[in-house]
């Protein structure tokens, strides 16, 4: 950042387009969508504004005033009370729905009361034919004292007024308060606060007080001061209350002289959707039907691209297969990396198309319908209607599901939530469980016309679900921590989903997936590659063991070679290490390789099938390309001689990854919203402790 | 007393002045001011929460914090 860059700071009402507007002045792609608490923290990035001057542009979570109830919106009040003075905006740009431009002002006005140089960009004007609204912007600008801007950041409309403005206010510096509230409520008290420190203003020294945050350059022994004027809570309280009522009294004032509602002009589609979206009966019906949708969408859309990405790797391996000199080396790539890799790419369909689903209905603002809805029953289990929304986006990654939960203001309701959203089936499970069930499902139709393995998918998200709502319950009972619970939800209007921002979100977060994946994939095969193709001196005297062993003298060429490899591997370092936790996992099931395919899923689920590829091909020296699906299948128990992914132990496993902890992001996530290792930790041994129990129950019963 | 927990479907009723001290400051922030206008919209299938529209807000309030403030009923 250069030195006369202008830091320009975004702050509105939740839900009026900051993260839209930002995208267009930075040309970056935020996330955007239509219900409150998308944006949940700081995100900076550069525009310019004109021939020779730049600016770093801030997108804030929204909110409704300065004074925060929450994570998100706290975030906000830390920017503008100057915390870092390095951090502090020189301009801060309010965006407003034009829609709502009351209630949008009395945030508005609370921060030009902090005497920062303001401009207020009005957005989603393409609105206002439709809503009957007409506003006299000269008129405004002069009651606000300000420069106001009409925009529409979908539509890409206003922009370079913005920017215009924004100069403008920089250069101008003026910084007027807008109505100094708090001196018309009581002047004498106001007075004696102000005199505590003259450099900053009004509002500012009063947030500090009711907030109880100061900045660095507040001195302790004024600390002490301003504390002592929070010691009579009821007046404080009655000084806020005093102050909102007045602000919204002089907004009332203002806009009577310049915005105009034509009521008779307005469309009203809002309220016949709400009719039946929010229907007493029908609303479970309709989100049940709609998620049934999604469900079904996944697999009918996404079995012809699956299929064709299938044999691409195929060919692409036999082709690698090919053309590499033969030996070690080219097995790892031709067995142990292209198919790890294709066994996560195969999986861009299926998940393109649940982001797709997320992305409309999070657009279309169905999403708080649903919050709505549910917030009775959340409560029931310790949660909150606005747990739905991590719940629901949980399926794709637990990782923004989680960082979602800042907008709850319970903190018990909020870690509650944080605790069980990584129950929901994530996108990561989906390669672990299609490989499983395709070797242990038939693949036969119920009823005549459900797909077996497609209701044993839909019974996995359900049991990821209902395991994740019973943990809530029991978490509800035992955890002691008083917090009240306060809940206000806005509901959004609803709006057609913008294809651009639909399509961005699908792009963005499938490109996380497979590269996320992708990276892990890679080092992890190098790395397992290495250490099963070394070893101690058992490793490296394996072949002459085996062909001296008289027992062996009876075997045929080929089959020799097939025992020394795979005495090699079981004597390599990666096999002295699987086979020493093979005692735990044996109950399970599991064999020491399926045990490293566990240990590496805790770095992230989906390189199960990238492990358990680079074992075998280390192991095998065929020279016939399967795909890891027929290994798999082909891999025999010695023990009992039968196939080593029975019905069985595949149920096991199953049930092993519905419920353990394995992503080592998630817990890291975790540590920074919960600020300790408690929780995460509680996480990983809670989870993966009910992983294993389960998956000794269901293969102690099955077998 | 009527409170806004008390609406039907569909009433419309006016936060009474005397109810300022029972409205939590956010509720205030987003527009339940004393003298409003509120319309009950929508109720939940489990009679909790509330769905209403107040100065032009559409919010989704619990029964608990709407019982606590209070309306009057009669239309000027
Ligand atoms: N009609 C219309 N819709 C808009 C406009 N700008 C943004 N939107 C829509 O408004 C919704 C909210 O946009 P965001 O940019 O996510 O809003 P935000 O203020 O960042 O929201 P939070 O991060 O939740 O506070 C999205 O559905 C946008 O597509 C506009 O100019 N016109
Ligand atoms: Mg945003």
């Amino acid at each position: 950042m250069a030195k006369n860059d202008i830091k320009v700071a975004l702050i509105g009402n939740p839900n009026t387009g900051k993260t839209s507007l930002f995208n267009q002045l930075t040309g970056l792609t935020q996330k955007v969508g239509n219900y409150p608490g998308v944006t949940v923290d700081k995100k900076k990035g550069t525009c310019k504004l004109s021939a020779t001057q730049n600016a770093v542009i801030t997108d804030l979570p929204g909110t409704y005033s300065i004074n925060p109830t929450s994570i998100d919106e706290s975030i906000v009040l830390k920017t503008l009370l100057k915390k870092d003075i390095k951090e502090s905006p020189d301009v801060i740009l309010v965006v407003a729905d034009v829609e709502n431009l009351k209630r949008n002002l009395l945030l508005f006005s609370q921060i030009k009361d902090l005497e920062i140089p303001t401009v207020l960009a009005i957005n989603m004007v393409d609105q206002m034919n439709r809503k009957g609204i007409s506003i006299d912007l000269t008129a405004l600008k002069e009651e606000l004292n300000t420069e106001v801007v009409l925009i529409s950041a979908r539509k890409n409309q206003g922009i370079k007024n913005v920017k215009d403005a924004i100069i403008k206010c920089h250069v101008a510096a003026k910084a007027s308060p807008m109505c100094d509230a708090n001196y018309k409520i009581d002047p004498e008290y106001f007075d004696k606060l102000k005199a505590i420190n003259p450099n900053f203003s009004l509002y500012e020294l009063w947030l500090m007080v009711t907030q109880k945050n100061f900045p660095a350059a507040i001195s302790k022994k004024e600390k002490e001061q301003l504390l002592s004027f929070n010691k009579d809570v009821s007046r404080l309280k009655k000084y806020q209350h005093k102050e909102t009522i007045y602000r919204y009294q002089e907004i009332n004032k203002v806009l009577k002289k310049t915005y105009i509602v034509d009521k008779s002009k307005a469309t009203d589609l809002r309220s016949k959707l709400d009719k039946v979206f929010t229907h007493r009966i029908f609303g479970y019906f309709i989100f049940l039907a709609v998620l049934l949708l999604i469900f079904q969408s996944i697999f009918d859309w996404s079995s012809l691209p699956m299929d064709l990405i299938d044999t691409t790797f195929a060919e692409l391996s036999d082709f690698a297969r090919n053309n590499l000199p033969m030996g070690i080396l080219s097995d790892l790539i031709v067995e142990g990396i292209i198919p790890g890799i294709g066994g996560v790419i195969i999986f861009i369909p299926q998940i393109a198309i649940l982001f797709l689903f997320i992305a409309v209905l999070e657009e279309t603002g169905y999403m708080s319908r649903v919050v709505f809805l549910m917030d009775k029953i959340m409560r029931r289990f310790g949660m909150n209607g606005k747990s739905i929304i991590p719940l629901i986006s949980g399926t794709a990654c637990a990782i923004p599901a989680i960082m979602a939960t800042r907008t709850i203001s319970s903190w018990k309701e909020r870690l509650i939530t944080i605790l069980v959203v990584p129950f929901t089936t994530c996108s990561a499970r989906l390669p672990v469980y299609a490989i499983l069930i395709s070797l242990i499902i038939p693949n036969t139709k119920i009823f005549g016309f459900y797909n077996l393995q497609a209701f044993t998918l839909l019974m996995l998200y359900a049991l990821g679900f209902v395991t994740a709502i019973l943990a809530a319950y029991i978490l509800q009972k035992t955890l002691k921590i008083k917090s009240n619970s306060f809940f206000v939800v806005e509901m959004p209007n609803y709006k057609l989903p913008s294809i651009k921002n639909v399509a961005f979100d699908v792009l963005e977060k499938t490109k996380a997936f497979v590269f996320g994946a992708g990276k892990i994939i890679l080092a992890l095969s190098v790395v397992l590659w290495f250490l099963a193709s070394n070893g101690p001196k058992s490793y490296k005297n394996a072949a002459e063991n085996v062909t001296n062993n008289i027992e062996n003298s009876q075997l045929s060429a080929a089959e020799l070679q097939q025992k020394i490899g795979s005495v090699k591997l079981e004597n390599s370092y990666i096999g002295i290490m699987g086979k020493s936790i093979e005692p735990a996992i044996k109950p399970l099931g599991y064999d020491w390789k399926v045990g490293i395919a566990l240990i590496t899923s805790f770095a992230a689920r989906e390189v199960f099938v990238g492990t358990l590829a680079t074992i075998y091909s280390v192991e095998a020296d065929d020279e016939n390309t399967t795909t890891i699906k027929e290994k798999m299948r082909s891999e025999i128990n010695p023990e009992t001689g039968k196939k080593r992914f029975n019905f069985p132990a595949g149920m096991s496993l199953l049930v092993f990854y519905a419920f353990a902890m394995q992503c080592m992001a998630t817990l890291a996530i975790v540590k920074r919203e919960t600020k300790t290792w408690k929780w995460p930790l509680i996480q990983l041994f809670g989870m993966t402790g009910l992983a294993y129990i389960c998956s000794l129950i269901v293969y102690q019963i099955l077998s | 007393m009527n409170t806004i927990a008390t609406l039907r479907k569909g009433e419309i009723g006016y936060i009474s002045e005397g109810a300022l001290e029972f409205i939590p400051l956010k509720l205030l922030e987003m527009g339940c001011l004393p003298g409003a206008e509120v319309e009950l919209i929508q109720i939940a299938p489990l009679k909790d929460p509330l769905y209403i529209c107040v100065n032009g807000s559409h919010l989704a309030i619990r029964k608990e914090a709407a019982s606590q403030i209070q309306i009057l009923k009669s239309e000027f």
